[in-house]
């Protein structure tokens, strides 16, 4: 054994006190910021939308929250949630995909990697869809495709703005290119409730990437992102890999897109629900937005509602 | 022409199929020196060697194929404009500040029909492989395509695409002036369009870079072209994390065209020369052209809200899932 090994063994023998702090964590009780480090009571985290308090750091949060956070309290009606993928390559890498996804399912508790329905922002009616990145990383597949479709279709239908909240790798490899075409699928869709005149907001949260970017992430009439989240079509280390050169630390962040022009705003977590609501009250067709002008301003006269 | 002058690139699964050839030769040449008749046993080795030729190409691994699609004598977008068109004039730039070398389009002439021709382009050798970037197309490149396919739409010209593309660039400028954003504009765009659109993958359909300008009212794959969700290589590096196991993931990613027309996800497979569209290529460009006119004929039956209607549900019908009884 030499010395080093002896130094990490003693590290994982740890005190008393810290065993029983990792057991609160694991309680839930306490919740570690992954960036400074800091302790918070998970309460108060929650009551501050998962952002760290001390360095605002936005923790992940995951679907469920993501609802909680946006949509007003018992207006959630979610959408097909029984959809399931079912293997069409029958694919297997080191694990059968089936294998997986039957584990990711039992692990979340979710069918797949997107949650969608309807519920209001600030008594807004609205369609939302959120992606979630515990299920394979949030990989786009049949299923997220279709599901996502379905809500955007809904969408058109019932002349409501749209919000998707983006968190994904990318294409689900295992279903090859079946999940290529649910970038075109999605697309496809976007186009019609863009015909509609209808407003669409993509929220970019860490990480957006891949087969999502190119496409129903980077179609928004206005896209927001989360603080310090990663956004690309390449995935970083493809990039290094193609340049042989190391990249600028904020390549791909949220910043760095906001600085060339590809997103409207980076929006922190706790004003999210705040700018969505303000957001889709600018864009509703007003019959009688004011007093002061009469005439018509090109206002699209409203069908609905 | 001068490509049949130089030596053909043999790929490895070709090499027996060359041997064969090389001992017909050697035996002729033997033969004639000695005056000796031999042409009976010529005769057997050279159907043997058809035959060799036929088994072979009609049992081709994934990996195999995709070998042949990134063939470097492949005819490319330019070869097969040359070939099916009466005239055609190159144009050039997004108008928005780039020309990108990688993708090549312009008006030209289909059977007389007034047509917009575009497509990936690959070098034909190295230094030209650096000027196309080997077929690796920047955001300004699906912007230029963009360009052209509203110009065909502002003056009722059919689109017809070609997709030959390893990937979408991934460098730092592409990520910089929105890779991904360039290709989904495209993606959604490509929905709106009123003129038919045909898009043919003639070689290597890579990712989101080939589905940039892959979508049409018909979406077609010559024989031995791939379309994939990931290069294998890079498919296998994550999921098996060893690149080596290339020729798995091939299998496995479901690339070929017999894969997506089971797939129901291409509406047709056109046929190749025995050996590869690269070792006829004349032959299959009379292929596609006689495919295109008769597709174009059919397309031109419908209206243009008729034909904007099947697009979206042709596409809107791809996926596999299945519902769980709650």
């Amino acid at each position: 054994m030499s010395l080093f090994d002896w130094f990490d063994n003693r590290k994982k023998s740890s005190p008393i006190s810290q065993v029983q702090q990792e057991r609160e964590i694991a309680d839930g009780l306490w919740t570690k910021c992954e960036s400074c480090g800091v302790l918070a009571y998970t309460k108060d985290l929650r009551a501050n939308a998962m952002v760290c308090p001390e360095c605002s750091h936005h923790l992940r949060i995951y679907s469920d929250e993501r609802i909680r956070q946006l949509i007003d309290p018992g207006t959630w009606v979610p959408m097909d949630e029984t959809l399931v993928s079912c293997d069409p390559l029958q694919f297997k890498d080191r694990k059968s995909y089936s294998d997986r996804l039957r584990d990711y399912q039992e692990k979340t508790g979710l069918q797949d990697a997107v949650k969608t329905g309807t519920g209001n922002i600030e008594g807004l009616r609205l369609a939302l869809g959120v992606m979630d990145f515990r299920f394979m990383g949030g990989s786009m597949g049949s299923v997220v495709g279709e599901k996502l479709t379905r809500l955007i279709e809904h969408a058109t239908e019932n002349q409501l703005p749209l919000v998707i909240v983006c968190a994904s790798g990318g294409a689900r490899m295992q279903e090859g290119m079946l999940s290529l075409m649910q970038m075109a699928k999605t697309s496809a869709a976007l186009e019609r409730h863009r015909d509609q005149h209808l407003l669409y907001i993509p929220i970019l949260t860490h990480p957006t990437t891949g087969g999502v970017t190119a496409s129903f992430a980077m179609l928004g009439d206005i896209i927001l992102a989360e603080p310090k989240a990663t956004i690309g079509f390449a995935g970083r280390r493809v990039v290094e890999q193609t340049l042989r050169e190391k990249l600028p630390d904020n390549f791909q962040t949220a910043e760095y897109l906001l600085s060339h022009g590809f997103i409207d705003a980076v929006v922190p977590r706790t004003q999210l629900k705040a700018t969505l609501g303000r957001l889709i009250k600018l864009h509703q067709p007003m019959p009688n937005a004011s007093d002061v002008f009469k005439g018509n301003l090109g206002a699209r006269p409203a069908t609905l509602s | 022409m001068t490509a049949t002058e130089r030596k053909p690139q043999l790929l490895d699964f070709e090499k027996p199929l060359a041997e064969l050839e090389t001992r017909i030769t050697q035996i002729r040449q033997i033969a004639e020196e000695n005056g000796v008749d031999v042409s009976a046993q010529i005769q057997q080795l050279e159907a043997r060697a058809v035959q060799l030729r036929q088994e072979i190409f009609s049992s081709l691994t994934p990996m195999q194929e995709l070998q042949l699609a990134r063939h470097p004598r492949r005819p490319s977008t330019l070869d097969y404009i040359q070939a099916i068109s009466d005239e055609w004039m190159e144009l050039h730039g997004d108008r928005r500040g780039g020309d990108d070398p990688a993708i090549v389009g312009g008006v030209g002439r289909l059977a007389g029909q007034p047509v917009m021709l575009l497509g990936h382009q690959k070098g034909r050798d190295t230094k030209d492989n650096v000027v196309r970037n080997f077929g690796m197309a920047s955001p300004c490149g699906y912007r230029k395509a963009m360009r052209l396919m509203d110009h065909a739409d502002r003056f009722g010209m059919p689109i017809l695409t070609f997709i030959d593309t390893p990937a979408a660039w991934a460098g730092l400028e592409a990520e910089e002036f929105g890779q991904g954003e360039a290709i989904a504009y495209n993606l959604r765009e490509m929905f709106r369009l009123d003129v038919p659109i045909i898009c043919t993958v003639i070689g290597e359909g890579g990712s989101g870079g080939a589905l940039g300008i892959g979508i049409g009212d018909r979406v077609f794959m010559f024989e031995h072209a791939i379309y994939s969700v990931a290069p294998p290589e890079a498919c296998a590096a994550i999921l098996w994390r060893d690149a080596q196991k290339g020729p798995r993931a091939a299998d496995a990613l479901k690339i070929t065209a017999k894969d997506l027309m089971q797939l129901n996800l291409i509406d047709e497979i056109l046929p190749e020369p025995l050996g590869g569209a690269h070792t006829r290529p004349l032959e299959a460009a009379e292929t596609l052209k006689a495919t295109l006119i008769e597709t174009l004929e059919v397309l031109g039956r419908l209206s243009s809200k008729e034909r904007r209607e099947l697009r979206y549900q042709k596409f809107r019908a791809m996926g596999v899932f299945t519902q769980i009884t709650a």
